[in-house]
């Protein structure tokens, strides 16, 4: 509540702001309509809406005079309550300056807490003191103005022409422009060492900081300042950029603060019935301290050091109130050590007003736990628990026809589910429902009337886990109550939500009015999202066990009749006029019972082989990642949705996945460590290949070392040598992965699945059974350790493989303790790696979202931004929806034979 | 040595420049709807070949990888 507060507060100071400048703004014809309007004679004919538009917003700076006329009270003791605990008058919590107690009244607006939203106060500076936030200004006023007579360092006539230009540059380009060009302005001015004007010597001053200005080795006190900056005539002050109706530069040099309200900083009563202040509060006391010291001892004739040194501990003070983080000054503490956090951290950085209050919104009716797996659970259902379910509730609107049926929810309470939390009368009132009360508000209860009843099945919630980085990171699913406490989701639409389950958690929404959630259902479902707007292709598709599972039967199985129906039924079929009458069934007969029968597709599987559906058959070729996994890939599924539709698609790809589970959970599926082992000769035959290679690379070493190694051009002969030598490994350990490919059989599970592309490719089976291969680091083989050596088991200079990372053993034989090591260095490296990149890739990834936001395809296919300045003459170049197409491409060919 | 100067229409990372006539500026203006175009200065070493001057608006024709080929317009304005 606190917080909310203070936002108004700083919102009414804008708007007080801008009110006083309005009446200057207003041109006498305005104020002339304004008066003709008032002086009808019927109200009635001049009644109308009074719409206003915003046409701009002027800044400007608080003159004292302002700063008095805005306020309540002169502040003028640090003390804030008596002894009965009440605020004491002209004290920092004086209740002129609003209310922060419950029961109290306001003395200036009389009214109680939370309507009044309190008022400023101020005080009387004993000297001025330099706004923190200005210093830049106040140099740049010093140096470009003269000392004696305080016009600026301009000729007369160039003082107009400049000004001129402002204009004119300001209505043509723009603010920024002005500014730059008003940069530019200024700079040459403040080396001028001779006043056009007066024609005074100019001395040169210079910044101390964070807050000292000096002039010819002496310091110049604010008073001095002051008075200077109060001799800049109007019209000069505009060549500084600022505008002379609300920015005098004197104004820049504090003689009076503005006491923000209460309410700004309210005070938080402790459990033990002790007030603590809030920081700000802390801050000001300082102030008005140090202040009442100063006046004390300027009245009583004090020595000028000890005058001078409280004058500079109230420019801290008030330094430290506007801004707690100078480079150059320490920071003001609690007594604790903890910092305080005054009026610019308030606002500025991730945890202040602007990106945590105003950019950072909170929802009511959510929900946040841990997720996890259920494959049973349909793709665009979403497991909610049941405890979330009886907190997070959905409004339904009473009617005659609904009544029964809501009454229900009131009858069954609050702790039974599925029960109703509140109920909502139609003037608005909330009434929770509780045993007691129930009874009641079963009377009660008539059409117009809202039952906030817990989830059920089938209600419709928005899911989201962040980073929130494309538009599949919200996506809309029914829900489905579950025992326990995770979230559950089928583990397809992981890959829209990069999400896996080592502790990630998601969100969930529940949309609370008819119209949120028909859009919802419309524009978010699991199923709209299919197709990504990234590439053109599936995001979501079979993984893992249902890619090895559907591979499997399209591949290798026949079954008997029975095996089939029953598979089949587990899916969800029950009808089998698809299913060839025969005794025996092939796999790739039952999957094709999974297929709308008009469909046609040609393709070709991981492995490069055609496949081919005619009229709904699977006439030849296999089931695998290409075919229907996700992720980019998938094509069938592509071509699925284009067909039929996204509520077909997602069925299909439903029943796919349920067929490819449960072939594995009736044939089983494991992956064994004797699949890694190889027949004697191909042991032989790598063996050979690593010797040869072994050999080539110690002829290409003394090649280098005898002289005759012939460098490529451009390069040296170092890296030559380590060229060639890199690619003699790199050429055997490919040389072992098509031996493997060549003699592994195809029956073991760990080439099915890296055949099918479910996990894992034919590289890991080399590393596992034949060679793990050269170390990398940083695009070279591993150099660092020692000096010119890695280890220090080798010779100093030993450039040859097992000396550098070539890791010859495989992982089922074993590591020797160097190739652990180097293949340790590597693991290691690739681990700091994905922990340092993630953050980096982050934020350039928010920076370039940041950057476009607010792009837009228009309706004649150009690409415009927020002010509606061209950025792209056709979208994307080609004007193409990159989500209508297949991978960014059209496919003609198909589209002739739909036709 | 003698001046030559480098003809960098020949360049193959320069795309082709072309200036508007005035039928094609208004419907372009047209077609768009447009009060403004993207700009370029009057100092842009390729005005020199193309002999425009200030307010005439250039077509460009880039190679582009999604495209093939996709047309730009932007205007000539005096530097600032």
């Amino acid at each position: 509540m606190a917080k909310k507060e203070e936002i108004t507060e700083e919102v009414k100071e804008k708007t007080e702001e801008l009110k006083e400048k309005e009446d200057e703004v207003l041109t006498p014809e305005e104020k002339n309509i304004l008066k003709e309007a008032l002086s009808r004679e019927t109200i009635e004919s001049t009644q109308q809406y009074i719409t206003k538009k915003v046409k701009g917003v002027v800044f400007g700076v608080l003159s004292p005079k302002m700063i008095k006329k805005m306020s309540t009270a002169k502040i003028v003791t640090p003390e804030l309550y008596d002894k009965e605990g009440y605020p004491v008058d002209g004290g920092l919590m004086d209740i002129r300056l609003g209310v922060i107690d419950p029961g109290l009244k306001c003395k200036t607006c009389g009214s109680k807490l939370k309507e009044c939203i309190g008022h400023f106060g101020y005080i009387e500076l004993a000297r001025p003191v330099f706004h923190i936030k200005f210093v830049r200004h106040i140099y740049d006023g010093l140096r470009c103005t003269c000392r004696e007579c305080g016009r600026i360092l301009m000729a007369e006539d160039k003082i107009k022409k400049t000004i001129k230009e402002y204009k004119r540059i300001k209505e043509k380009e723009g603010l920024e422009a002005l500014r730059r060009l008003t940069r530019s302005t200024i700079s040459p001015l403040k080396s001028v060492s001779k006043c056009p004007h007066c024609k005074a010597k100019q001395e040169k001053i210079f910044l101390v900081k964070p807050l000292m200005f000096k002039e010819d080795e002496k310091k110049l006190t604010s008073i001095q300042v002051r008075a200077r900056l109060e001799r800049i005539p109007d019209e000069d002050s505009e060549v500084l950029g600022l505008n002379p109706k609300v920015v005098r530069p004197e104004w820049t040099v504090l003689t009076v603060l503005p006491i923000p309200p209460v309410t700004v900083r309210p005070s938080i009563t402790l459990e033990s019935g002790e007030r603590s202040e809030d920081d700000l509060t802390h801050k000001l006391g300082d102030i008005v301290r140090i202040n009442q010291r100063l006046f004390e001892n300027i009245n009583a004739g004090a020595p000028e050091t000890i005058i001078e040194d409280l004058w500079d501990l109230l420019q801290y003070h008030v330094t430290t109130f506007f801004d707690n983080n100078i480079p150059q000054l320490p920071p003001a503490r609690h007594r604790g050590g903890q910092p305080l956090k005054t009026i610019t951290e308030r606002i500025s950085s991730k945890e202040g007003r602007i990106r945590h209050n105003l950019a950072g919104k909170r929802t009511n009716f959510c929900a946040r736990t841990v997720i996890s797996p259920d494959p049973m659970l349909g793709i665009n259902y979403v497991g909610v628990p049941f405890i979330v379910a009886m907190k997070v509730t959905v409004p339904e609107v009473v009617n005659e026809w609904n009544m029964n049926y809501l009454k229900k929810f009131v009858q069954t309470g609050p702790k039974e589910y599925p029960g109703a939390n509140y109920i909502v009368r139609p003037d608005g009132k909330k009434k929770k429902v509780t045993e007691e009360t129930k009874e009641a508000m079963l009377e009660e209860l008539q059409p117009g009337y809202k039952v906030e009843r817990h989830l059920m099945d089938g209600d419709i919630t928005i899911f989201n886990r962040q980073p929130s980085l494309h538009r599949m990171s919200m996506m809309c699913h029914k829900v489905k109550v579950l025992p326990y406490k995770t979230l559950r989701l089928n583990p397809v639409v992981c890959a829209p939500y990069n999400a896996d389950f080592d502790g990630d958690e998601m969100n969930l929404h529940v949309p609370q009015t008819e119209e949120s959630r028909a859009e919802a259902e419309i524009l978010m479902q699991v199923q709209t999202q299919i197709v990504s707007p990234g590439y053109g292709l599936s995001v979501i598709g079979c993984l893992q066990d249902a890619i090895s599972g559907n591979f499997i039967l399209t591949r290798d199985l026949t079954l008997e009749r029975e095996k089939a129906v029953e598979l089949l039924c587990a899916v969800g079929i029950t009808d089998f006029k698809k299913l060839p009458n025969k005794k025996t069934i092939t796999g790739k007969e039952i999957f094709s019972m999974l297929l709308p029968d008009d469909l046609d597709f040609q393709g070709a599987s991981k492995a490069g082989e055609p496949v081919l559906i005619e009229k709904g058959i699977l006439k030849e070729g296999v089931m695998d990642q290409k075919t229907i996994g996700g992720e980019g890939e998938g094509l069938l599924l592509r071509s699925l949705h284009k067909q039929y539709g996204p509520d077909a698609t997602i069925e299909i790809l439903q029943r796919i996945l349920r067929l490819g589970i449960e072939v594995l959970l009736q044939r089983g599926f494991t992956v064994s460590y004797s699949e890694t082992e190889l027949p004697p000769e191909t042991v032989e035959e790598i063996n050979k290949t690593l010797n040869v290679a072994e050999e080539d690379v110690q002829k290409v070493i003394q090649s280098f070392h005898d002289g005759s190694l012939e460098t490529f051009p451009g390069r040296t002969l170092k890296e030559t040598l380590e060229m060639k030598i890199v690619e003699v490994l790199n050429k055997a350990r490919n040389l072992c992965g098509s031996i493997i490919k060549k003699t592994i059989n195809k029956k073991t599970h760990i080439s099915m699945m890296a055949e099918s592309g479910a996990r894992g490719n034919i590289l890991n089976v080399v590393q596992m059974s034949a060679c793990v291969g050269q170390q990398v680091l940083s695009g070279r083989r591993i150099e660092k350790g020692f000096s010119k050596r890695t280890l220090a088991c080798f010779k100093q200079g030993d450039l040859s493989p097992e000396a550098r990372g070539f890791v010859r053993s495989s992982f089922k034989k074993g590591l020797n303790p160097r190739e652990f090591f180097f293949h340790s260095i590597t693991g290691r490296d690739g681990l700091m790696d994905t922990a340092l990149r993630t953050p980096k890739s982050g934020y350039l990834y928010r920076r370039l979202a940041n950057a476009m936001q607010d792009l837009k395809v228009e309706y004649d296919g150009s690409v415009r931004d927020a002010a509606n300045r061209i950025i792209q003459f056709s979208y994307g170049e080609d004007g193409l929806d990159v989500s209508k197409t297949e991978s960014g491409k059209i496919n003609i060919k198909k589209i002739i034979q739909m036709a | 040595m003698t001046e030559k100067k480098f003809e960098i229409t020949q360049h193959r990372l320069v795309p082709k420049h072309s200036v508007l006539s005035e039928k094609e500026v208004t419907t372009l203006l047209k077609n768009y709807s447009l009060k403004d175009l993207p700009k370029m200065h009057l100092t842009d070493p390729i005005i020199e070949t193309l002999k425009a001057k200030e307010g005439d608006i250039i077509r460009i024709e880039r190679n582009s990888l999604t495209a093939g080929k996709s047309v730009f317009y932007r205007r000539v304005i005096a530097n600032a």
